[in-house]
């Protein structure tokens, strides 16, 4: 009678502390390349993610929760990504991170689109860090998903003003992977260009298998002989790093407008012929001027995860809206959390980040940077830094670029 | 005119890199009649192997010990594993490749982490040794070329020209005579798999840098080698090293080409606003080789220069 009665009781007291245990922690699921060529990219935004978590626990958390964040190695692969999203689903996340590959996101919001309709009371929200196809915050808008990086038509115009301004540029390359994001980067580019510089000649547009070629040589080859002054690239990744190993081969000496430039390893494999010469454009870069707490943040990155260097600014950035928005909600379940993200603002370390409403597209301030050899901080453990280009600085009203989303909002 | 210089000089280096890697695995298979599903797993033991003696000591040292420890790897392979595994036909040895080839990617993730190393081009062969119609051709890559055709005429001279060659080659065809004429018939074996292992590990070691060196470049490399072993026809070298030839120019001139499926065949009315006609050669590059395959399995089975069907 007695052991019966002591069974029950720790039956009950075991499923309190269970409840009680998943009360306690926010669950958010990382679903990204954590191993192959895109490896370094998965992790070393994960990286950031943890530390932004890990920094958010030690200040209290979110409305007293802790927040998880467990990574899923999705391979870039959409179908991956689902088996993933389903794991990370069976294991309680109601927030799902991702950015890497447009291919992957896309498969991701119609997902988490299909499984909100099914499960009402249980809706996940994602949060996409770095997809950046405009489609996703236009005609394919959705009220689960939100957007914390500058999308392609946003990027583009920033380097198309900065085209602009280079009376010197007559002939410009494409190269891009061969997928719904450099399609999109082509074809912005081509549209802009048009608009902004009608006397530039296209001079190359190429698409290349995403994450399959080794060698670049041949394209960079084909670069040089198109007599290109400037040379416009979407890549990421392996693609961004290789593509500059066989540029800096070749020793031309060609510009390159990038996205992602700060993909690991990129700087490192241009070495010195980087300087001047490889640009990206950015939410922020460690080397413009900021608060003493960001530079210990910057430092403390770099401290903890030695192989990789503060480049997902927005990492921080998203786990901080966040946690104003589920502060501002008084809750951390998806719903309130999403409807407090609409229209929020927050100051960031480079300026403001604000989550337009009408189509969860974040509006912030963008950088053009250069490769210098005179900055405070080098990036892959060469003395080689991000620098400000004069003028590189797009403030979040120039940058913001019109959305045909029709927003649908759960009733 | 200097995309097709460029290409032609990047081809043949590409294909001789192909060469070294589809050398060792057609040997072995006209040895044991197995396909090393393993082998590119040699590759990138290789390239690893050389990040770490050349991060402790220098290229040049890596360059020498790093394939001969793939090559000896690859001969307790088979001493331990498939030789034990033989016994039980071709489909057994098959499946303990097949799961070698796992097993060595798991390792070095363990080992050397899930992503990317910094393995470098050695400093004193980093600069550009010759312009080509205004792009400079590294030193690394003619360098890469001087190994290779080293590595072929030793292959060559080894086969060909020893004692040691010509006992090799009789056993690859009549190992029971061979091994009634005295010889140690498993020892040939085990050395020959040893050999190709090392010759897929100096490919490792001397493209590793100038590509990328991380746990999927096996899996990556892979399928390419098997096409060219079966293109040039499985078994034989020559074959191997004319297919090997074959790819590596035909995928560095595709790139070159800016022609579209509808400029080919505009005169069958296909325009460039369709979805085929859209097509352009040289974003078809990495698929020729596979296109290749298929076609050589319709309309010759044996391979260019192979002398049984598969």
């Amino acid at each position: 009678m007695n052991i019966k009665k002591t069974a029950i009781l720790a039956a009950a007291l075991s499923v309190f502390t269970l409840t009680a245990a998943t009360a306690d922690t926010i669950k958010m699921a990382f679903i990204d390349p954590l191993s192959g060529p895109f490896g370094p990219s998965g992790e070393s935004a994960y990286t950031s993610f943890q530390l932004a978590a890990e920094h958010i626990n030690a200040a209290g958390g979110v409305n007293g929760d802790k927040v998880e964040i467990t990574g899923y190695d999705n391979k870039v692969n959409p179908k991956e990504s689902l088996v993933q999203l389903q794991k990370a689903l069976d294991d309680g996340a109601r927030y799902i991170v991702q950015g890497n590959g447009s291919s992957v996101a896309s498969a991701l919001i119609k997902a988490v689109n299909k499984y909100n309709a099914r499960n009402p009371g249980h809706e996940v929200l994602f949060f996409n860090y770095a997809a950046v196809t405009p489609a996703f915050t236009n005609e394919m808008c959705s009220f689960w998903h939100f957007r914390f990086d500058a999308h392609a038509d946003m990027k583009m115009a920033a380097i198309t003003d900065w085209i602009k301004q280079n009376p010197d540029i007559h002939k410009v390359y494409i190269i891009g992977q061969d997928y719904v994001f450099g399609q999109a980067v082509a074809k912005a580019a081509v549209e802009q260009l048009a608009k902004k510089r009608p006397d530039i000649k296209i001079v190359g547009n190429e698409l290349h298998p995403l994450g399959k070629v080794k060698d670049f040589t041949p394209y960079t080859q084909k670069i040089i002989s198109s007599g290109a002054d400037a040379v416009i690239t979407g890549n990421w990744g392996a693609d961004m790093q290789l593509l500059m190993k066989a540029a800096a081969e070749s020793g031309s000496s060609v510009p390159y407008l990038t996205f992602y430039g700060g993909s690991k390893g990129t700087v490192a494999a241009l070495g010195a012929a980087g300087v001047g010469r490889l640009y990206q454009v950015s939410e922020g870069i460690t080397n413009l001027p900021a608060s003493p707490e960001q530079y210990a943040l910057i430092e403390e990155y770099k401290k903890r995860f030695p192989q990789y260097d503060y480049y997902y600014h927005r990492a921080f950035n998203t786990m901080a809206m966040f946690k104003a928005a589920a502060e501002k909600a008084g809750s951390v379940e998806p719903i309130p959390v999403a409807h407090a993200l609409e229209g929020l603002s927050i100051d960031q370390a480079y300026g403001k980040a604000i989550m337009r409403a009408s189509d969860h597209q974040v509006q912030q301030p963008l950088y053009i940077s250069v490769v210098s050899d005179d900055v405070k901080y080098g990036v892959d453990d060469t003395k080689y830094g991000w620098k400000l280009v004069p003028g590189g600085t797009i403030s979040l009203e120039a940058a913001e670029q019109p959305t045909t989303c029709k927003m649908k909002r759960p009733t | 005119m200097e995309t097709i210089v460029f290409a032609l000089v990047n081809g043949v280096i590409y294909g001789l890199l192909l060469f070294m890697l589809s050398s060792g695995l057609t040997l072995i298979f006209s040895m044991m009649g197995v396909l090393n599903f393993a082998h590119a797993s040699f590759y990138m033991l290789g390239a690893f192997f050389a990040y770490t003696i050349m991060g402790a000591t220098s290229f040049w040292l890596a360059l020498i010990f790093a394939p001969i420890l793939v090559g000896l790897i690859g001969a307790a392979v088979e001493r331990y594993g498939l030789r034990r595994v033989h016994v039980n036909g071709h489909v057994a040895e098959l499946l303990f490749t097949f799961g070698l080839a796992y097993l060595i990617e798991e390792i070095v993730k363990i080992v050397y982490g899930k992503t990317a190393v910094n393995y470098r081009v050695p400093s004193i062969l980093d600069f550009p040794a010759v312009q080509i119609y205004g792009a400079d051709l590294p030193a690394y890559r003619i360098f890469m070329l001087f190994v290779a055709m080293a590595m072929l005429i030793g292959l060559w001279l080894l086969l060909r020209r020893t004692r040691a060659g010509l006992i090799i080659q009789a056993a690859l065809s009549h190992p029971h005579m061979v091994g009634h004429l005295g010889h140690n018939v498993p020892l040939i074996f085990m050395t020959v798999f040893g050999i190709g292992c090392a010759l897929a590990g100096l490919a490792g070691v001397i493209a590793g840098n100038i590509f990328v060196t991380d746990p999927s470049m096996a899996v990556q490399m892979g399928p390419i080698v098997f096409v060219v072993v079966v293109v040039g026809g499985i078994g034989s070298l020559e074959g191997a090293f004319v297919a090997s030839l074959l790819i590596g120019l035909l995928q560095n001139l595709a790139v070159g080409i800016n022609a579209s499926f509808a400029d080919i065949f505009g005169f069958l009315g296909l325009t460039s606003a369709s979805e085929v006609g859209s097509i352009t050669v040289s974003s078809l590059g990495p698929v020729l080789p596979f296109l290749l395959l298929v076609l050589i399995l319709i309309f010759r089975p044996q391979g260019l220069m192979g002398e049984r069907e598969l």
